[in-house]
């Protein structure tokens, strides 16, 4: 079986990771970082992505996209609050948000499959093999229309998303197989943009989750902006200036609030930098640990909700948690710790890198798929509850909250006049009595045969996938006829838009032959380096030390050209390799030559 | 063996007949959840019951440790996640006996759940018991009603509503031992029935006292749901 590898699609950083004899490992790119900013944008030379791109934050913000998890499944009514904080245009198509980058306009699926297309890039260049299957994370308190989405953005880009995993659970994976566990913990996951909190028992390599909370909109980027909200307020009052009409000049101040953020969960006070417009010269303003967290309280404060609540649902008391396990770099800061121990009563786990662990999970869970582990098993749960519109705008449920999953429900449904020949169905998701109180997830109309009033039995089967995304089918209970249903997304592409994004992606694929030219000349460069230290190994003793050391230094030059972006300069090192082994190669194919007479000659004595 | 036993087992036969052939290989198949020839696995019939997919008799005490244990044999069993590399008839397979097994162990695992469930199976659907108040607590939950609609219509931060507020928390309590002392009833009749089924005696007078059973617990279950909701609906407003 093709590999399946393992990623973290991070509100403010992606990861990819895969399964090296039965440790996961996050796969580095240039300077050994794992750490892809989840970030895209449009340059004068096209799309581009991770790193160089987060340096067009600030130098080009109207046509840079950063945290675009956020708007995965939502329409534009959903981020109404936040519109004036994003700094490029939201519009909104069929219930969709859509992304204004220059002349052309995307949906988060095709944004976020760009930072996948990134991953999957890197995948390969260190893999030295095609990729085309994965598991990725989510948060584990999205819901059906913010999975549907991610798994939307994998098939842009190219991949097969064999599974949807969520990302504290993903988290316990990688913990449970560093240390065994057995027992029952909290995974408390605060992220870039979300919070959840899962709670999982532990035995005999079954990682079951009784129960999960969550808010898919609080995390470290909203830190981040009550920080910057401070700067905000201070230079108005110090400068009389608005930095709102500044938009790069607020990219400037958000990455500044972030980086005295970090500062700071290390030292007890930090000064914060930043340049102003109109040569007003250089804001400065300290910031001290404790200004922070007075800052942040208030937000800490609202992920111990959910926390109780998962333990409620759970059947729980804090006291029956054996241990906890802290993931996502926000996590890093003192207050979150605090309070976390506090709730829980015991001392949070972080051996693991808690930018990491997401991924090193999802490439565990990858390799459960692959067959490679066997011992483990996850047994998931549905965060929200599911059901249908009842009259009166009701919401009956069908499956509650914190069912394991898979998970299916039958309702049978019949007509209520004469010949009526559909039934509207509209699905929801949520835990409030009222359907306009909850998610939207779809509607559909039942095919029903024209009969009788309360004659036609159709029975619909809803069922929750491993992967917490929703399935409908329909059976006439008379004829036994099975109807396939199309649903219609409330806030989601159609399958018809997918289709057309995918082949969009390959036309931009093939718009972007340098990147594909790329790709295969680092393969190619992979390839002749291993080659070239496997003779330098077997033969290096049939070459002088000059030619050695001219190969040693080709092959450096190679290494370095393969982590460049140009396909053009990897081939000249590869070349350049090449000219400088062929006395190597030449010597080792006379060796083998001569051997090979030997050989003969004793056969022939023989 | 009493008349309503071999009536069972008869249905169980049935259920075997009904899927007595591997999808696959056409050979025969005994109920296992394996093929004995081909190894692919087997659709949970959806006539089976939950008892009878965890290997269990129908009897009302279950060890909850031997559930559990059940459960994740079954889920290694089934689970999507072992099925990745099979054809698309065994994933299918594989994701509904997963469904079916989840909701069969949540069921089994909630005492009160499994109850109703018993019922269902032994005298017909539960969705028709009405949930009714107790007959010796009528008096007391009209009255009640009263206290809530007077405490709703209040100004909470009066001295009246805190007054009421002090009712209404002494009424909680009341009811909570109320719907403990049902649960406690509850579990004496799970020890009737399970002593009934163990003799396994086909006598009028058995199937006098398992009706006799049956009927208890509907009522002692109609009654419970009756006061949850009150208490529910209590704590809702007083929160």
């Amino acid at each position: 079986m093709a590999r399946i590898v393992g990623i973290d699609l991070g509100t403010t950083n992606s990861l990819v990771a895969y399964m090296d004899k039965g440790t996961p490992r996050v796969i580095a790119g240039r300077h050994e970082r794992a750490m892809v900013p989840s970030v895209v944008a449009l340059t004068d030379n096209g799309l581009i992505v991770g790193d160089p791109a987060k340096e067009h934050l600030t130098r080009n913000p109207e046509r840079t996209v950063y945290s675009v998890k956020r708007f995965m499944g939502k329409g534009l009514a959903d981020v109404q609050d936040e519109l004036a904080y994003f700094p490029y245009t939201l519009t909104e198509k069929g219930g969709v948000i859509r992304i204004k980058l220059g002349e052309k306009t995307y949906s988060p699926p095709q944004i976020s499959a760009m930072i996948l297309k990134e991953l999957k890039l890197r995948a390969e260049a260190f893999l030295g093999e095609s990729i085309t299957k994965a598991v990725i994370t989510v948060p584990a308190y999205f819901n059906d229309s913010q999975r549907q989405a991610t798994k939307d953005a994998g098939m842009i880009a190219g991949l097969d998303v064999l599974r949807i995993i969520n990302e504290p659970t993903a988290a316990s994976l990688a913990y449970g197989l560093q240390q065994r566990t057995q027992g029952t913990i909290a995974v408390y996951d605060l992220g870039g943009g979300t919070f959840d909190i899962s709670i999982l028992k532990l035995k005999n390599g079954i990682f079951e989750v009784l129960a999960t909370n969550g808010d898919t909109h609080l995390g470290g980027d909203d830190f981040d902006q009550l920080i910057a909200d401070i700067f905000l307020a201070d230079i108005r009052q110090q400068y009389g200036l608005d930095l709102k009409a500044y938009p790069d000049h607020m990219q400037g101040i958000r990455l500044e609030a972030e980086r005295a953020k970090i500062r700071l969960s290390e030292e007890l006070k930090t000064t914060a930098t930043l340049d102003l417009p109109e040569g007003k010269g250089w804001f400065t303003r300290e910031l001290t640990r404790d200004q922070l967290e007075s800052l942040c309280n208030a937000l800490v404060e609202r992920t111990l909700g959910p926390c109780r609540l998962a333990l409620k649902d759970a059947g729980l008391t804090p006291a029956d948690i054996d241990e906890v396990v802290l993931v996502g770099g926000s996590t890093r800061m003192p207050l979150v710790r605090q309070r976390v121990q506090a709730l829980f009563g015991t001392q949070p786990h972080c051996e693991l890198n808690p930018d990491e662990v997401v991924a090193l999970g999802a490439a565990v869970q990858a390799d459960i798929l692959s067959g490679g582990t066997t011992d483990m098993l996850l047994l998931d749960v549905t965060p929200l509850s599911l059901g249908i519109e009842t009259m009166g705008g009701v919401m009956s449920s069908l499956i509650r909250r914190n069912t394991t999953i898979p998970a299916s429900a039958k309702e049978m449904f019949t007509t209520y006049v004469d010949g009526q020949t559909g039934v509207d169905i509209h699905i929801l998701q949520g835990e409030r009595e009222l359907a306009k109180d909850n998610r939207s997830l779809a509607r559909f109309r039942l095919k029903v045969p024209p009969l009788p009033a309360g004659v036609p039995r159709i029975e619909v089967t809803f069922l929750i996938d491993a992967n917490g995304i929703l399935n409908v089918t329909a059976k006439d209970m008379r004829t036994g006829e099975t109807q396939s249903i199309e649903v219609k997304p409330s806030y989601g592409l159609s399958d018809l838009e997918v289709e057309r994004m995918i082949e969009d992606s390959f036309k931009f694929a093939a718009d972007d032959v340098s990147a594909r030219k790329l790709i295969e000349a680092r393969l190619d460069a992979g390839a002749l380096i291993a080659t070239t230290e496997k003779s330098l190994a077997d033969g290096g003793h049939l070459v002088n030390t000059e030619d050695i050391a001219s190969i040693r230094g080709a092959l450096s030059a190679l290494t370095i050209a393969k982590d460049g972006n140009d396909p053009r300069t990897i081939r000249a090192r590869m070349a350049d390799l090449e000219q400088a082994a062929k006395g190597l190669t030449v010597a080792m194919l006379d060796d083998s030559l001569k051997r090979g007479l030997q050989g003969k000659k004793v056969s022939e004595i023989a | 063996m009493d008349g309503h036993t071999h009536h069972h087992t008869s249905d169980r036969r049935e259920l075997q007949m009904a899927r007595s052939m591997c999808w696959h290989c056409q050979s025969e198949v005994s109920g296992e959840y394996f093929c004995d020839r081909c190894v692919k696995v087997q659709p949970v019939s959806k006539e089976l019951d939950y008892f009878t997919c965890f290997g269990f008799p129908r009897r009302l005490s279950i060890n909850q440790q031997k559930l559990e244990t059940k459960f994740y044999e079954l889920s290694r069993a089934f689970h999507p996640d072992f099925y990745q590399n099979k054809s698309d008839a065994e994933q299918t397979i594989s994701l509904g006996n997963s469904a079916m097994l989840n909701t069969a162990y949540r069921t089994l695992r909630d005492p009160i759940q499994r109850a109703e469930y018993l019922l269902d199976l032994e005298a017909g659907s539960v969705k028709e018991i009405r949930t009714t108040p107790p007959a010796d607590l009528f008096e007391e939950i009209l009255e009640l009603q009263d206290i809530l609609d007077e405490f709703r219509a209040s100004d909470r931060t009066s001295g009246a509503a805190a007054a009421l507020r002090t009712q209404l928390q002494s009424e909680r309590a009341t009811l909570e031992q109320r719907q403990r002392d049902m649960e406690a009833q509850i579990q004496q009749l799970f020890g009737r029935w399970d002593a009934l089924q163990d003799r396994g005696e086909a006598t009028e007078q058995a199937r006098a006292e398992r009706d006799r059973i049956l009927k208890e617990m509907r009522d002692i279950l109609s009654n419970r749901t009756y006061v949850k909701n009150i208490v529910n609906d209590l704590v809702a407003t007083i929160a």
